[in-house]
């Protein structure tokens, strides 16, 4: 990457920008793009949005995935919603006050351009979903109902129960179905990616293993999309699903894609607390609750069941400390909140690592029945999980990493700093800046798969001269020598500890010095055990079974490799970021009530990672950010 | 702190054509807050630390969501949380000491791949036959000009639930997958939207079902009470008359 981060900004008033490009861009005709094939790897909203939509255009795509089947990625586990600019409760949302709010959310870290984009094409998704028959929620006349969510002022969210990501991925399925049985779309389930090939400089095609007979398999292209999700598993305890990796992303930053920011990890505030050391995941509880939950400890240490503490022995400390947002402050604030009340050992629950979140005044004021009525299945499960019934006693929660606004570094096309490699959703870097405002994921993957690569993509495909590639081409052998010599290494180690321990190990590491609040000292500290926890790794770790058959532990061993080297770089980011923004908390860069404080002067800027090969610190590339329509404020929810 | 101590019967296959058996485990310092997936976890890491083969068995969301995890456990799918798929389930509905059957779900549609993992692509390839609605990206109406009676939403939205996992194969007598197509046809068949192809969808997806080596429905009621997610028999019922209506209708 000997080029520098050029973003390829359209010119013009940001309102026109995405037309004008739309216009720049050549077109492939449409008897033509039959010719082009396209491979999507990754089948949750972003890449099972993009496979339909390329499929309906007419181009012959290759749709791969971990899973049994494409309908299962993991955006099926979002709960609450999905927002846009329709303004139907007449509450003077608009395009550019969702622009504004999403920019003002990731705290000055995102691209204008691209965030306008992205509330422009809003509006088209809902309306496409509705066409797809998602069942959203409807008023008794029939017309579409709308939430507050995520501490929005106006309410722009829209929903199915909650149940949102759910629907909306099966709606982007069935359109994947419809296309496959045209034949349009070919369906790859449980083949996992191993590798990016690159051909003359291009992204020209993937190496992957089929997780059913273990063998490795080739397949070329004309161009490849990645929308594999966020890293967030890396942390080991996330509210990810369990197959969440790294590992597609992080071969392709091994081949040349710049990784940016890779430090800005959300942790939500509300997931169940850790159970014991055999947890395997968090379980995230929707932030709708906040609407009507109080968040509250108690003053001081205190044993007595919560219904038993009176009123003024609680201490309600969003509503304290933040006044005129409350118990909505935005997610990294709260957090970092119930952090703070734990570590004065104020926290509540077995470990001491949870707070109250109380619907016992809600359900005084509307009624048992409308609080059933709005989060029945969320009590439900909470009730399920915990053994306890959160209709009589407060539910106990405490924060989880939860989504990586960090990815892939990205032009405005969506593309990577490959040649023909593209990144869509929660895998790419480019819209939520250092924190993702609720309800936002949904929208940026389903805006990135079914309006902008449709887009763009084809821009590509007909702006170069892309020669035959066979998947037998010597680099594709080459890179299936690489996958298969990685695959041995892992069986031939024969040690002690199995990767599912070790990765364990990992998460405490990045949890405990990477985590809500980082500091010098210990990113220091982390940059050294990292490194430790790699090499024992390659030294002791135990993969039992054969490369060439069903083998979900090699599957594992394959991540947590590749997690052992993406911790590094998060650390290593978070390290060099002196500032504290969004889901990055600094220590040493707060204001003096101990609020975040950002460093507009220096770090104003996207900061993207250059792999410089095995053993050698990657390269920190910077693309500045300038902010022509969103002023950047200390953002304050007091 | 010691915790329960379980006796495991897993139906172990090597692959798809060999033969499968029940082998027994032991698991021990089980606690009631682990889910029943992580109690298999805890087996698995035994298993690898003692250099065997670790049970295959299909996972991912863990929290209920992803229809991804199955398993018959005792002879139910699912197991013996009634509204809940096994992810969800937590150790403490078992005591120490107790016995737990686990097996693949079973159906000649959903052939085996390894021990507890099998084969359900056959409901990608009913979904392709017809369980969508036929709507470009970008032609779309605009999403409130065509209103829809808040029953018939909630109504539509109760079908939609499915998950996918199966459950319903693995519970019927005659391994139906009738209430996974039923409640895809009557989703579409609630709401507006799928008004134009309503005709077509039924019978192409009864038609794949059929193809797949699915058995027929005789009201057993199995899959209603095995059904994660609450999908009703009454959508078996809808998707008869939608059959019914679209072979009248068929010219």
């Amino acid at each position: 990457m000997a080029t520098p981060l050029d973003a390829k900004i359209p010119s013009g008033p940001i309102e026109k920008k995405w037309d004008k490009h739309r216009f720049d861009l050549k077109l492939v005709n449409p008897a033509n793009r039959r010719k082009y094939d396209v491979i999507v790897v990754g089948t949750g909203l972003a890449g099972g949005s993009a496979a339909a939509a390329l499929g309906e255009m007419g181009y012959n795509v290759l749709s791969f995935c971990v899973q049994d089947s494409p309908r299962r990625a993991h955006s099926i586990a979002a709960q609450g919603g999905i927002n846009a600019a329709k303004n139907y409760p007449n509450d003077s949302d608009s395009i550019w006050r969702l622009f504004y709010d999403t920019v003002k959310g990731g705290d000055y870290r995102a691209r204008e351009a691209n965030v306008y984009r992205l509330a422009q094409v809003s509006n088209a998704i809902i309306d496409h979903c509705v066409a797809q028959g998602v069942p959203f929620g409807r008023d008794y006349g029939g017309l579409l109902a709308n939430r507050s969510f995520g501490g929005a002022q106006v309410s722009r969210t829209f929903y199915c129960r909650g149940q949102t990501g759910q629907q909306l991925l099966l709606g982007a399925y069935s359109a994947l179905m419809r296309q496959a049985g045209k034949g349009r779309v070919k369906i790859l389930a449980r083949r996992e990616m191993q590798e990016l090939v690159v051909v003359g400089g291009r992204a020209r095609g993937i190496v992957c293993r089929n997780l059913v007979t273990g063998k490795l398999e080739s397949y070329a292209a004309h161009a490849v999309c990645l929308a594999t999700g966020g890293y967030g598993n890396t942390f080991f305890l996330s509210t990810n699903a369990n197959s969440c990796n790294a590992s597609a992303i992080w071969r392709a930053y091994k081949k040349g894609a710049a990784f940016a920011n890779p430090c800005f990890t959300q942790i939500h505030p509300t997931c169940i607390p850790v159970s014991g050391e055999h947890q395997s995941k968090l379980t995230l509880m929707s932030e709708s609750l906040r609407n009507d939950g109080r968040v509250w400890v108690p003053k001081k240490k205190d044993a007595r069941s919560p219904d038993a503490i009176p009123e003024e022995e609680r201490d309600y400390y969003l509503e304290r400390r933040y006044p005129s947002f409350g118990n909505l402050v935005p997610r990294d604030v709260a957090s970092r909140a119930a952090k703070a009340v734990c570590d004065e050992g104020r926290g509540v629950g077995p470990s001491g690592l949870s707070v109250f979140l109380d619907f016992r005044d809600a359900i005084a004021r509307d009624g048992e029945d409308t609080i059933r009525a709005k989060y029945g299945n969320l009590f439900d499960m909470y009730h399920h999980i915990t053994d306890e019934d959160p209709y009589k006693l407060p539910m106990r929660i405490y924060p989880a990493v939860h989504y990586t606004m960090g990815g892939l570094w990205v032009d405005y096309n969506l593309m990577t700093t490959v040649q023909g490699l593209f990144c869509l959703g929660e895998a790419n870097f480019s819209d939520h800046g250092a924190n993702r405002l609720g309800a936002s994921a949904l929208m940026q993957g389903l805006a990135d798969g079914y309006f902008v690569i449709p887009a763009t993509l084809s821009g590509y495909l007909a702006a170069e001269k892309l020669d035959k590639v066979q998947a037998d081409a010597p680099e594709f052998k080459q890179a299936e020598a690489e996958a298969d010599a990685r695959t041995k290494r892992l069986l031939s180690v024969n040690g002690k500890r199995t990767p599912v321990d070790i990765h364990r190990e990992l998460g405490r590491i990045l949890w405990d010095h990477c985590g809500m609040g980082r500091n010098e000292e210990r990113l220091k500290k982390a940059l050294a055990l990292i490194p430790e926890l790699r090499e024992e790794f390659h030294k002791n770790v135990k993969v039992s079974g054969q490369g060439e058959e069903f083998n979900q532990a090699l599957e594992r061993a394959g991540r947590v490799a590749d997690y052992l080297e993406c911790a590094e770089l998060i650390v290593r980011d978070a390290l060099e970021r002196k500032e504290s923004c969004g889901g990055h908390f600094r220590e040493e860069s707060k204001t003096p009530d101990g609020e975040a404080m950002r460093n507009d002067a220096e770090f104003s800027h996207v900061a993207a990672w250059e792999y410089q090969g095995e053993g050698k610190t990657p390269t920190r590339n910077t693309e500045p950010l300038t902010f022509e329509h969103c002023k950047p404020s200390q953002r304050s929810y007091k | 702190m010691s915790g329960m101590r379980l006796t495991l019967q897993i139906w172990r296959q090597k692959g798809p054509d060999a033969p499968g058996q029940l082998v027994s485990y032991g698991v021990e310092d089980i606690s009631p807050e682990m889910s029943f997936l992580e109690m298999l976890d805890v087996l698995n890491e035994k298993l690898i630390g003692m250099g065997e083969d670790p049970v295959a068995f299909d996972h991912d969301c863990r929290e209920g969501i992803c229809g991804m995890c199955s398993l018959v456990i005792d002879g139910r799918p699912h197991g013996k949380d009634s509204g809940a798929t096994t992810c969800d389930m937590r150790m403490r509905r078992y005591k120490d000491g107790d016995t737990i059957t686990i097996e693949p779900f079973r159906a000649r549609g959903f052939p085996t791949i390894k021990d507890l993992v099998v084969d359900r692509s056959a409901f990608d390839r009913i979904m392709q036959a017809g369980g969508f609605v036929s709507v470009n990206t970008g032609s779309a109406p605009e999403a409130n000009s065509l209103p829809v009676p808040y029953e018939k939403a909630e109504a539509a939205m109760d079908s939609a639930a499915c998950v996918g996992c199966g459950a319903c194969v693995a519970a019927c007598p005659n391994a139906s997958a009738m209430l996974f197509v039923a409640a895809k046809v009557s989703q579409l068949a609630l709401l507006p939207q799928g008004e134009a192809e309503r005709t077509r969808r039924a019978l192409a997806m009864m038609a794949q079902h059929d193809k797949e080596g699915f058995g027929n429905c005789t009201n057993e009621g199995e899959c209603e009470k095995a059904c994660p997610k609450g999908i009703k028999l009454d959508n078996i019922a809808r998707l008869n008359r939608e059959f019914l209506r679209a072979t009248l209708l068929q010219p």
